[in-house]
C-alpha cells in the first residue's frame, strides 16, 4: 500500500477496513519525519509515545468506541495549542519548558475522534510572523524549495502536510496564518468563521481574531478535520454553537448556478503577475463549471493592514504580558529586584517581532493615543464587515489571491517587517470580518512554487467553501503534485 | 489658616466588595476564605497560556441586587475591560474590570448627616471585576511567596461621589453600605478578611472654597477605627502642609495602622497608565428589564425599612431599631427569637446590653457571633420562668457567646437554677447570720448598710442562685 498519495480520509477508509493498522500508519509517519524533518524543521517536538498511542487507537477503532473516518490517522498539532504533558512553546524561548496540564478544546475534540498525534509543529514565534522564521527553535523550510520560506506562522503545519509527513495538521489563524502557508506549501486550509471552533487552550496571541483550523492535503480532508473541532465549548465565551460540517453535503456541493464576486481592488500593485494568473486561471474553471463569475469593488480593504496591526499588536501586548518570569516559562538569571527581574526575563525571552507587536500594541493603547488608533482601527474593522456583508447579499463566495507573491527565500523579509505586513494584505481583513476562507491549490508560479486562491464564505458557510473547492478539486489536479525535489537534498 | 475649623475636608471613597458566590468570577475554583496557599485555584484563575474565562453569572445577579439596593440605575448592555499592569499577584498582568459600561450608575444612600438631618451620599457607579491573590514575604529564607486562593474571586467597587465631610459620615456611610450588602446576601463584609475594603480619597479647602483641593488616596485600612486614624492624620497632614504655604501632592498613601502615619506609595509621575481596552474573551452581556424587575422583586426587606417597621410595629426606640438593624446579624439574632414568641422589648434589652459589650470587649464583629442564636431566647425564657436569676443569666451568656454552650445544659452541669425552696434558702441565711453577729448587731442598731452586707453574703453562699427579694424578706424576717 502506498501511503504516501493518500489523503487522510482515504486512510481513515483504510485503517478502517483493517487493510492497514494504526500503528503501520504511525511508523510510516515517523519514517517521513526521519526522512525529511532534519531538512524541514517542521516538527518543534516529536512525541515519544506516537506508538503507544496508535495502539491504543487502534483497539478503540476495533471496540468501536472510535468511529470518526479520520480515526488512526497521524498528525500534527501547531505548537501553540495545549496538550497536556507535551512542551507547547509557541516558537518561543519565554514557553522553551512550558508543559501544560490541560489540552486545548480542539486538541481534546481530535482525541475523542481518534487522532495519533506525531508532535507539535514550528510556527513564528507566538504566532507573530508570516514566514516561520521568527521561531526560536530555528526556520521551517519550503519542501517545494527549501531556499524558501513556507510562510507562517502555521508554516510547520503546512510544510509537514505537503512534505508527507503527516497526513493533516491543525493550524491558527489570526491574520492569514493557516491560508498564506496553506497557499505557500501547495496544501489546502481554512480559518472557519470566528468562534466556531474553540480557542480554550489556544495560547493567544489577538483573541478577537485568532481561530484554529486544519490543514490537509484537501477540501474533503479539511472538512473532516473541521467536522470533529467545529463544536460549541462552554469553556470560550465567544464560541458559537453551529450546525457543524457535514461531510456529504461538501462532496456534493455544485459550483453551478454559485455567484462568485472577485473585488477588483484585489488586483492591485504589489501583486505576482504569476500569481495574478493563477487566479484568472482558476476563476475561468470555476465559471467552465458552472459558476457566475462577477468583478465588484471594494475600496474599504485598504484600511484592513493599519487596522490589523493596531488591533491584533494591542490584544497581544496585553496577552503576553503574563509571561514575566515569575510562574513558568523562562526566567532571567541574576535580577536584582522585581523590575529587573521582568524586564530582563521579557528582554530575552522574547524574539525580536515579538517585542515590536508588544511596543506597537502598548503605544496605540496607551493614554492619549487610544482614541486616535485603537478606537479608530475598531471602526475600520466594522466597515470592513459592512464591506463584506454587503457582498454576500450578492455572491455565494468571493474570490482573490490569498497572498501577493509565492513563498519568498528565507531573510528576504525578515529585515523589512513593513514589507512583511504588507504581505497580509488579502489575508487579515478575513480575520477583521470574522469570516471564513480558505486556500486551495490552483497552480504554480513560473519557479514552479504553489499558488492558493483564496475562497471567502459568508459566516457559517465553511460547507460552501469547502464544497466548491471540492468541486474544483475534482476537475483539477493541483493539489494532488507533491514537492519532487526532497528525497534528493 | 492652620486652625483646623477654617478648613473643609472632602472625601470619596472607593469601596471594593467580595462577593459571596460561591465559584470564582472566571472559573468553578471555591470563594472561601484561607485554604493551604494555592490550593483553591486552577489554569482559569491562575492565568496559564491559552485558557479563557467562562463568566460566572451569579456575579451579575449579585452586582445587579447591590445595585438596586443602593439605588442605582443598572446598565443595559455590559462589557467588561482589561486594566493591564505588571504584579506578581495577578497572574494574567491584566485584571478583568469595567471601565467604559460599568453595570450600575448614579445611585445614593441615605445617612445621618453631622447636623442630625439626613445627608445623600451619591454612588457614581459600581462595576465588576476580579480580585489579585496576595504576596506572603517569608522573613527566614528572604524571599516573596504567591498565593494564588484570592485570584478571581468575585469584586464589585463602589465609587461614591466626593460628598463626605467628616470621618464620622464616612463611618455611617460604610455602616449602612456594609448592613445592606449583608441583608441582601451579596457580601459577608469581613474588613479582617478583605472582604470589604475602602480606600479614601482626600482633599480640604478654605470652608466656603468651592474648588477642591488636590487630592490623595489612602489605601490599607483594616478596620472602621483605622478609617477614622487615617481620615484624622490626612486631614490634619494637608492642612498643616498648606498652612506653611506648601502644596499637596497627587498620590497614593498606604496607611500603617501601627505606627499611626500614612506613606506615600506612588506619586501622580509614576502613575501607571492601564491601556484599558475591551476584554475580547468576553462577550457583552444584556441585562432584561425582565431579569432587573425580578431581581428587584427578590430583594429583602432593606435595613431601612426593617427600622422603619421595628419602631411601628413592634414600638421599639428609635435608638434600639438603629442599633440593631445595622448588622444583619444582630436583625436575625432579633427576629428569630422573635418568631420563636419571646418579647420583643426584652430581646431588644439583651442585644443592646450583653451582646454589644461582648462584642465590644471582645473586639469582635456581631457576624462573628457563632453561637446558635436559639440560645439567647432559651436564656430569656430560662429568666421569664424564675429557673434562673438575670444575673445568673448574665453569667451564662458570657459563655453562650464565648462557647457557643447550650444555656439550658450549662444551667444544669453548673447547678445554677435559682433555689425555690425556701428551707433551704433559710437555712443558708441562718448560717449567714451566725458567722456575721456583728453586722447582725449593727443592723439591730439602725445601720441599714449592714443589711446589704448580709444579703451579698447571703446570695454568695446560696451562690446566687436565689431570687434577692426572697433573700430579703426572709433575712428580714429572723432578724426581725
Amino acid at each position: 500500500m502506498n501511503l504516501e498519495c493518500m489523503t487522510a480520509l482515504e486512510l481513515g477508509a483504510a485503517i478502517k477496513k483493517g487493510e492497514i493498522s494504526a500503528v503501520e500508519a504511525a511508523k510510516f509517519s515517523l519514517g517521513q519525519i526521519d526522512k525529511y524533518d532534519k531538512k524541514l524543521s517542521c516538527f518543534v517536538t516529536v512525541q515519544d509515545n506516537v506508538l503507544a498511542r496508535a495502539e491504543e487507537v487502534q483497539k478503540k477503532i476495533a471496540s468501536g468506541e472510535y468511529t470518526s473516518p479520520l480515526a488512526g490517522v497521524p498528525m500534527g498539532i501547531k505548537d501553540n495549542m495545549c496538550q497536556k504533558g507535551i512542551q507547547t512553546s509557541c516558537g518561543s524561548r519565554m514557553l522553551y519548558n512550558f508543559k501544560p496540564t490541560y489540552d486545548a478544546t480542539a486538541v481534546e475534540e481530535i482525541m475523542n475522534a481518534g487522532a495519533v498525534p506525531l508532535g507539535k509543529l514550528n510556527m513564528d514565534e507566538f504566532a507573530m510572523g508570516s514566514t516561520s522564521e521568527t521561531s526560536w527553535f530555528g526556520v521551517t523550510k519550503n519542501p517545494w524549495n527549501t531556499e524558501c520560506v513556507p510562510g507562517g506562522s502555521s508554516g510547520g503545519s503546512a510544510a509537514a502536510v505537503a512534505a508527507g509527513e503527516c497526513f493533516y495538521a491543525l493550524g491558527s489563524d489570526t491574520g492569514g496564518s493557516i491560508r498564506q502557508p496553506a497557499s505557500f506549501c501547495g496544501v489546502t486550509g481554512i480559518k472557519p468563521t470566528y468562534g466556531s471552533v474553540s480557542r480554550f487552550g489556544l495560547v493567544a496571541y489577538a483573541s478577537s481574531l485568532d481561530q484554529i483550523g486544519p490543514l490537509a492535503s484537501n477540501a474533503t480532508d479539511c472538512a473532516a478535520v473541521l467536522a470533529e473541532i467545529m463544536k460549541h465549548d462552554s469553556r470560550d465565551n465567544t464560541s458559537v454553537a453551529t450546525k457543524g460540517i457535514n461531510l456529504d453535503a461538501v462532496m456534493n456541493m455544485e459550483v453551478k448556478g454559485m455567484k462568485i464576486g472577485i473585488p477588483t481592488d484585489f488586483f492591485g500593485e504589489g501583486l505576482d503577475s504569476g500569481v495574478a494568473s493563477c487566479i484568472e486561471s482558476a476563476a475561468k474553471q470555476l465559471e467552465a463549471m458552472g459558476a457566475q463569475i462577477e468583478k465588484f469593488d471594494m475600496p474599504i480593504v485598504k484600511y484592513a493592514i493599519p487596522a490589523y496591526y493596531i488591533i491584533a499588536s494591542a490584544e497581544a501586548s496585553s496577552n503576553l504580558s503574563r509571561y514575566d518570569g515569575i510562574k513558568y516559562g523562562y526566567r532571567a538569571e541574576n535580577a536584582g529586584d522585581l523590575l529587573e527581574l521582568y524586564t530582563k526575563s521579557r528582554s530575552e525571552g522574547f524574539g525580536m517581532e515579538v517585542k515590536r507587536r508588544i511596543m506597537l500594541g502598548c503605544f496605540v493603547l496607551s493614554s492619549g493615543y487610544y482614541d486616535a488608533y485603537y478606537r479608530k482601527a475598531l471602526q475600520a474593522k466594522a466597515l470592513i464587515k459592512s464591506a463584506f456583508d454587503k457582498a454576500f447579499e450578492k455572491y455565494d463566495l468571493i474570490l482573490g489571491p490569498v497572498a501577493p507573491t509565492t513563498a519568498l527565500k528565507i531573510g528576504e523579509n525578515l529585515s523589512d517587517p513593513l514589507k512583511m505586513y504588507l504581505g497580509d494584505v488579502y489575508t487579515v481583513m478575513i480575520n477583521l470580518a470574522g469570516l471564513p476562507a480558505a486556500s486551495v491549490p490552483c497552480g504554480f508560479d513560473l519557479n514552479g512554487m504553489p499558488v492558493g486562491m483564496h475562497l471567502i464564505g459568508n459566516y457559517f458557510d465553511e460547507e460552501k467553501i469547502l464544497g466548491a473547492a471540492h468541486a474544483y478539486q475534482q476537475v483539477t489536479d493541483w493539489h494532488k503534485r507533491r514537492p519532487t525535489g526532497l528525497d534528493i537534498i | 489658616m492652620s486652625d483646623k475649623n477654617s478648613w473643609e475636608i472632602v472625601m470619596g471613597l472607593e469601596v471594593h466588595v467580595e462577593l459571596a458566590t460561591k465559584t470564582k468570577i472566571f472559573c468553578s475554583c471555591t470563594t472561601e476564605f484561607g485554604g493551604a496557599p494555592n490550593t483553591h485555584c486552577c489554569p482559569i484563575c491562575t492565568g496559564m497560556p491559552g485558557v479563557l474565562p467562562s463568566l460566572n453569572k451569579a456575579v451579575v445577579e449579585y452586582a445587579t441586587k447591590a445595585g438596586l439596593a443602593l439605588n442605582c440605575e443598572i446598565t443595559r448592555y455590559n462589557k467588561f475591560d482589561r486594566k493591564n499592569y505588571f504584579y506578581p499577584d495577578l497572574p494574567k498582568a491584566y485584571q478583568i474590570s469595567q471601565l467604559y459600561l460599568p453595570i450600575c450608575r448614579n445611585g445614593g444612600v441615605e445617612i445621618e448627616a453631622e447636623d442630625g438631618g439626613k445627608k445623600t451620599i451619591g454612588i457614581h457607579e459600581i462595576h465588576m471585576e476580579e480580585d489579585a491573590g496576595k504576596l506572603v514575604h517569608d522573613p527566614w529564607t528572604n524571599s516573596t511567596m504567591v498565593d494564588y486562593n484570592r485570584c478571581g474571586v468575585p469584586l464589585i467597587e463602589i465609587v461614591s461621589e466626593p460628598d463626605f465631610r467628616s470621618a464620622n459620615e464616612v463611618i455611617r456611610y460604610l455602616e449602612k453600605l456594609k448592613a445592606i450588602l449583608q441583608f441582601i446576601g451579596v457580601s459577608d463584609c469581613k474588613m479582617q478578611e478583605g472582604s470589604l475594603r475602602a480606600d479614601v480619597n482626600l482633599s480640604v479647602r478654605p470652608v466656603g472654597s468651592e474648588k477642591f483641593g488636590t487630592r490623595t488616596e489612602m489605601k490599607n485600612m483594616n478596620s472602621f477605627k483605622a478609617i477614622v486614624r487615617a481620615i484624622n492624620y490626612e486631614s490634619s497632614r494637608q492642612i498643616d502642609v498648606l498652612s506653611h504655604g506648601g502644596e499637596v501632592m497627587q498620590e497614593t498613601r498606604r496607611w500603617d495602622d501601627g505606627k499611626g502615619v500614612s506613606f506615600a506609595m506612588r506619586s501622580k509621575e509614576d502613575a501607571q497608565d492601564y491601556k484599558y481596552f475591551p476584554e475580547p474573551d468576553l462577550i457583552p452581556i444584556e441585562i432584561s428589564e425582565e431579569t432587573i424587575e425580578q431581581t428587584r422583586a427578590s430583594l429583602p426587606e432593606l435595613p431601612e425599612a426593617k427600622r422603619r417597621r421595628y419602631v411601628s410595629e413592634l414600638e421599639l426606640s428609635e435608638y434600639d431599631a438603629e442599633q440593631i438593624t445595622k448588622s444583619k446579624s444582630l436583625v436575625d439574632l432579633f427576629e428569630q427569637n422573635l418568631n420563636a414568641g419571646y418579647p420583643a422589648k426584652e430581646i431588644v434589652n439583651w442585644i443592646t446590653g450583653e451582646v454589644m459589650r461582648m462584642l465590644s470587649d471582645s473586639g469582635r464583629e456581631p457576624e462573628d457571633m457563632s453561637f446558635d442564636y436559639s440560645y439567647l431566647g432559651a436564656l430569656i425564657g430560662m429568666v421569664q420562668k424564675n429557673e434562673i436569676t438575670r444575673n445568673t443569666a448574665k453569667k451564662v451568656f458570657k459563655a453562650v457567646f464565648e462557647e457557643c454552650c447550650d444555656p439550658v445544659k450549662y444551667v444544669e452541669e453548673h447547678n445554677l437554677k435559682t433555689v425555690t425552696d425556701t428551707g433551704a434558702v433559710k437555712t443558708v441565711i441562718e448560717e449567714v447570720i451566725a458567722a456575721n453577729q456583728k453586722s447582725v448587731d449593727e443592723y439591730k442598731s439602725g445601720k441599714e448598710k449592714a443589711l446589704q452586707y448580709l444579703i451579698g453574703q447571703s446570695m454568695r453562699a446560696l451562690r446566687g442562685k436565689a431570687d434577692p427579694q426572697t433573700v430579703t424578706a426572709i433575712l428580714k424576717e429572723i432578724l426581725g
